[in-house]
């Protein structure tokens, strides 16, 4: 069998990274901005005012033409993982399956009732009744991204599954495992407050853009109070979470912290690095002890606590995860890089041993050596140390650029709160917040760029390698497919964009419009 | 045409091109024949995979 071709890796991943990113362009809007639209029906009901239903109605518009043009671009994801990720689909589709399958049954549907509910049924049901079928389409969106993330997160860190060589898949041995896995519940609550930021972002930009022109001038102040609070809080929510997420990848992504770092030699007392400049063309696999930064302003002792809650606790760097011998923090001694590629060809072997074989004694003697083994199977596919380590400036400068738009962003909501309707004075801090807008979604995107470059070469932390994930296709058929997705999602975009664009322009009902 | 009618046209042009073009032309079933034959399969891909 030939051996698989590096840029048909490359393609596979480009392929994928394209259509999840273009996928989240969407699904975070729908997060946060259903949320504010739910707060504000929530006040028309409480006080009665036609002002927060003109309002709510406005904002309901601009979340259906997002779910509209966003919904089912997903699916495209679903028909990558069988057509160019199908060693991956059926080694552990088992499991990576259940929470998607439970995201399209219930969640989706919940969602998709609702919403009819929601957009058709003004002045058909009671208030109340409307305000609950706005809450249960945001909710029955949000437990759809809970079944998403509990997928995403099980790739972070397996749990809860039992390999089985006779089918050659891993099968699920503990559902709440997999569902309830801290990784999962972190990762959720990172995610969808981090989206409701965007929301908020969002609606204050829109917000702001109708001050500039002098138009709505009250529909605008209300919506930035809303969204301002909301953003303020969620933008807390959000670095707290941050902060729990970063202690999950320390303990379970050790090699993701440290590139998002930039740590090669790792210890105790570690700064956090606040901004920094990495040397170009820097090498982080060498030990060749050159300073890799040109400039670094560090937080002392934060990284430490981030990633053990101690001020003095070892944080590993790159070199050190992959020579090993340092202290793991159940006590064990971690193991090099060499020694596991080792022990994961030995794994992957015995799993050849154990198909070809059929004396019930030599089955039983390789399927023993396969259970020893196989935490490190993935391993095995690795040609060198140095492939276990991921982009580093890429994570690197991606992460700096979520934090610092995470700290921007709680800046931005406490100012518009202080500042009140003081800010129809201030063009300066509309024009600022106007442009802010897209940099919600630099901040989301960079976001997942630090979770999914961070977390190279695996598919699958520890247990399969992209590279083994893959499947055997021409690397001109990717190409092509991955130009044909970008032209498509491309249109799509201009389409939203577009036709946002023209309902924004158009702005809310009025007195005399609405009904 | 309305803002409405807009948006069901996105969606219906869009829902076929998934599952229309795209899916039947771009997406064929790699894996083919029943369980035991996948098994072997991706049983081979993964073992012969394994780094030199």
């Amino acid at each position: 069998m030939e051996p698989i071709d590096s840029s048909l890796v490359d393609w596979s991943r480009a392929q994928f990274a394209l259509t999840a990113m273009y996928h989240w362009l969407f699904v975070p809007l729908t997060l946060g901005l259903g949320v504010v639209m739910a707060i504000m029906e929530t006040l028309y009901v409480r006080t009665g005012r036609e002002f927060w239903k003109r309002t709510a109605r406005f904002w309901m518009k601009l979340f259906g033409i997002n779910f509209a043009m966003g919904v089912a671009t997903g699916i495209i994801l679903e028909f990558e993982f069988g057509t160019n990720w199908s060693n991956y689909s059926w080694f552990v589709g088992d499991i990576f399956g259940a929470p998607l399958a439970i995201e399209g049954i219930l969640a989706f549907f919940m969602e998709s009732t609702f919403i009819a509910v929601m957009y058709f049924g003004w002045n058909k049901v009671s208030k109340r009744a409307h305000l609950a079928s706005t809450w249960l389409t945001i909710i029955g969106a949000t437990i759809s991204a809970w079944w998403i993330l509990v997928a995403n997160a099980w790739m972070q860190h397996p749990v809860g599954m039992e390999f089985n060589p006779d089918t050659v898949r891993n099968e699920m041995v503990d559902f709440a495992a997999v569902a309830f896995s801290p990784v999962a519940v972190v990762k959720f609550c990172h995610t969808v407050t981090s989206s409701w930021v965007l929301g908020a972002v969002f609606v204050v930009g829109v917000s702001c853009w109708y001050l500039l022109r002098g138009r709505h001038r009250e529909f605008a102040l209300g919506s930035i109070r809303v969204a301002a609070w909301f953003g303020l809080a969620a933008s807390l929510l959000t670095a707290h979470t941050g902060h729990l997420s970063g202690r999950d990848i320390a303990l379970y992504q050790p090699m993701k912290l440290a590139a998002a770092e930039g740590l090669y030699e790792g210890g105790t007392e570690q700064g956090l690095v606040l901004g920094g400049i990495l040397r170009p063309g820097a090498d982080w696999v060498g030990g060749n002890g050159d300073d890799r930064f040109l400039l670094k302003v560090e937080l002392p002792y934060a990284l430490s606590y981030l990633a053990t809650h101690d001020l003095q606790g070892y944080v590993p760097g790159i070199r050190n995860l992959l020579e090993g011998d340092y202290r793991l923090p159940d006590g064990s001694v971690a193991l090099s890089a060499e020694e596991m590629m080792k022990r994961g060809r030995v794994a992957i072997d015995a799993l050849a041993r154990y198909r070809a074989a059929s004396p019930p004694e030599e089955k039983a003697a390789a399927l023993a050596v396969l259970r020893e083994n196989f935490p490190w199977f993935g391993y095995g596919y690795l040609k060198s140390p140095g492939e276990l380590v991921p982009s580093v400036p890429l994570t690197f400068y991606s992460f700096r650029i979520m934090v610092m738009l995470g700290g921007y962003f709680i800046v931005l909501f406490a100012g518009l709160l202080l500042l009140g309707q003081r800010v129809t004075r201030w063009k300066l801090v509309q024009l600022a917040v106007v442009l802010t807008i897209p940099l919600a979604w630099l901040a989301s995107q960079s976001g997942w760029v630090v979770a999914e470059v961070g977390r190279q070469p695996w598919a699958i932390q520890g247990l399969l390698p992209n590279v083994a994930a893959i499947s055997r296709l021409d690397v001109s058929s990717v190409q092509t497919t991955f130009f044909i997705f970008l032209a498509l999602f491309t249109l799509l975009l201009v389409a939203e964009l577009g036709i946002m664009g023209k309902a924004i322009a158009a702005g809310p009902e009025t007195d005399s419009t609405s009904n | 045409m309305t803002l409405g009618r807009t948006l069901w046209c996105i969606i219906l042009i869009k829902l076929f091109i998934m599952f229309a073009v795209l899916r039947v032309f771009f997406f064929p079933a790699y894996l083919q024949g029943d369980d035991q034959e996948k098994q072997q399969r991706v049983s081979d891909e993964l073992t012969e995979r394994i780094a030199p």
